[in-house]
């Protein structure tokens, strides 16, 4: 096994004639925070969508701690250890916080028939969520219905559920988008700490403060395609991404 | 109580076990079916055929009837594999006319004539009819809500109402979208199955139009009327629309138009039920009901 936690080998994925992922190769190594940056319709969702089995690449590979998993569906995903959460937040809207970290706590007993139909109403369980809560700053609204949430809190909610799958690569889709100024930066502290405790993170962020101030690296898409590579500093500089994102410097793009 | 008030609660014991089957389904892992009647309808042939052609008792064919009736269930829970909502709903709704097309034309099942002479139902040399089939029933449908309560209380039914909420987050979060659909499909149609062996022993004679898609109607209303995934909320159903028209002598002729009548006010004025959230039974009892959603 090498290095690589991650490793994407010229993957594309299509729908009809639109090429949302074209040939996109980049690795991403053990223990960091990645950035996935680009404009709007980049193909940075449909990147974390291949990666965590919600599409199969139409071509190219993908390697997770070096094993092939392109085509695995989501549930295999995350048993092999990828946590995610979706840009559209989805709480499961009519249980409480409590229950929705429940559900990914149960990730090692949905296998067996046996431990499929033993009870998850346990002090145990009820304890280790109580934990995942508090690690998040939500535990006082445990037994509140999720769907009633703000934002704000559905967001850490989704945070907490990917941990308690005890993931090694964890994917944030905007994970801090709507976010007032003080849970942004509660946030950014806990993803620090999140890939102090070993997990890797991989984050798709339109806020480029945060983005440059949390990732060790950065990956530049547009039009599905990778623009650039590399730290903060030298992303920020390249002319071609200051291009897609600003346009060129021509009165003629003025409109 | 006489006999007849015996019969029609025997008939709203039988109804309440198979609604608490469907409830499993729809309430619990969120895919619509507008077919369980075909289920209940298998459960009652497989039983009638146990022990009319293969001349098992009704205690040796029940755990046969069970296990056929959920393998079906299963295989013909699968288009819940792939479709959602409305077309699920229109697939439900063809299986069941398949189903009781199959009852209705192939000999093997009688044909229009049905199945006749089913053996009453004996337990240690008694013969259990009137009352003490009522209390049979009774005692099938307490073990029915043991099931449905211990199912909302483990990691499957957890998982199933992750399903019905979010199915990409279920999944994502470690749900495989496949086994835990297909649970809840064996679960509920087996329970059918139960329903449709005590039907067939208490009728003594069946016929395919007792498995029609109006029935499956009727327990989709039971269950939208007492509280779509709350644990009592189909047996409250099955109560107020098995008891309303013998209530209400002249409202008999017009029962389709009652329950539809139901439906729609249920839909306006008590969307999640008498025993949902929001419900009006569920503020005079506190504590009842809401298993599942909260």
């Amino acid at each position: 096994m090498d290095d690589a936690l991650l490793r994407l080998e010229s993957v594309s994925k299509h729908f009809g004639g639109l090429k949302a992922v074209d040939s996109v190769s980049f690795t991403m190594k053990r223990g960091e925070i990645l950035g996935l940056l680009g404009p709007n319709g980049a193909g940075k969702t449909t990147c974390f969508n291949l990666v965590s089995g919600v599409y199969t690449p139409t071509s190219g590979r993908i390697f997770f701690e070096g094993r092939s998993t392109g085509g695995l569906p989501p549930h295999r995903m995350s048993a092999l250890g990828v946590g995610r959460t979706f840009q559209v937040v989805k709480p499961f809207s009519s249980l409480s916080v409590l229950a929705n970290v429940t559900v990914a706590l149960g990730l090692r007993r949905y296998g067996g028939l046996f431990s499929s139909f033993a009870r998850f109403d346990t002090p145990e369980v009820r304890s280790e969520a109580m934990r995942l809560l508090e690690e998040v700053g939500i535990a006082d609204l445990a037994h509140v219905k999720s769907g009633k949430l703000p934002l704000g809190n559905q967001r850490r909610l989704e945070l907490a559920r990917a941990l308690a799958l005890r993931p090694r690569l964890l994917l944030l889709d905007e994970t801090f988008s709507g976010l007032r100024h003080e849970e942004t930066e509660m946030l950014s502290k806990l993803v620090r700490e999140v890939r102090d405790g070993g997990i890797s993170v991989l984050l798709i962020e339109h806020n480029m403060k945060v983005a440059m101030g949390l990732s060790d690296r950065l990956v530049v898409l547009d039009h599905g395609r990778l623009l650039a590579e590399g730290s903060p500093r030298t992303v920020r500089a390249d002319p071609r991404v200051i291009e897609a994102y600003l346009g060129k410097g021509d009165a003629s793009d003025a409109s | 109580m006489g006999e007849y008030t015996i019969t029609i609660l025997i008939f709203i014991a039988i109804q309440a076990i198979v609604s608490c089957g469907l409830n499993v389904i729809v309430g619990y892992a969120g895919q619509i079916s507008l077919g369980h009647a075909a289920f209940f309808g298998i459960g009652a042939y497989a039983s009638a055929l146990l022990t009319t052609r293969a001349g098992l008792t009704f205690w040796a064919a029940l755990p046969l009837v069970v296990l056929i009736t959920a393998s079906i269930g299963m295989v013909l829970g699968m288009p819940s594999l792939r479709l959602r909502e409305d077309f699920l709903a229109v697939t439900t709704i063809g299986i069941n006319f398949i189903v009781e097309s199959v009852f209705l034309y192939v000999p093997f099942f009688g044909g229009a004539l049905g199945i006749g002479g089913i053996p009453s139902v004996y337990l240690f040399g008694t013969r259990l009819k009137g009352v003490l089939f009522l209390y049979m029933c009774l005692a099938f449908l307490a073990a029915t809500l043991a099931i449905s309560w211990r199912f909302t209380r483990s990691w499957a039914g957890l998982a199933c109402f992750a399903l019905r909420e979010e199915e990409t987050a279920a999944s994502s979060a470690g749900v495989s979208p496949v086994r835990f659909k297909l649970t809840a499909f064996v679960i509920g149609t087996a329970m059918a199955g139960l329903g449709g062996a005590l039907y067939a022993h208490q009728m003594r004679f069946i016929s395919a139009t007792d498995f029609g898609f109006p029935l499956s109607i009727m327990m989709m209303s039971m269950v939208v009327l007492g509280g779509i995934g709350t644990l009592w909320g189909p047996v409250l159903g099955a109560l107020i629309l098995g008891a309303l028209p013998e209530i209400f002598r002249p409202l008999v002729d017009y029962r389709m138009l009652l329950n539809a009548a139901v439906l729609l006010m249920m839909i306006r004025f008590q969307p999640e039920g008498l025993l949902g959230e929001g419900g009006l039974l569920r503020r005079i009892l506190p504590g009842r009901g809401g298993e599942g959603r909260g």
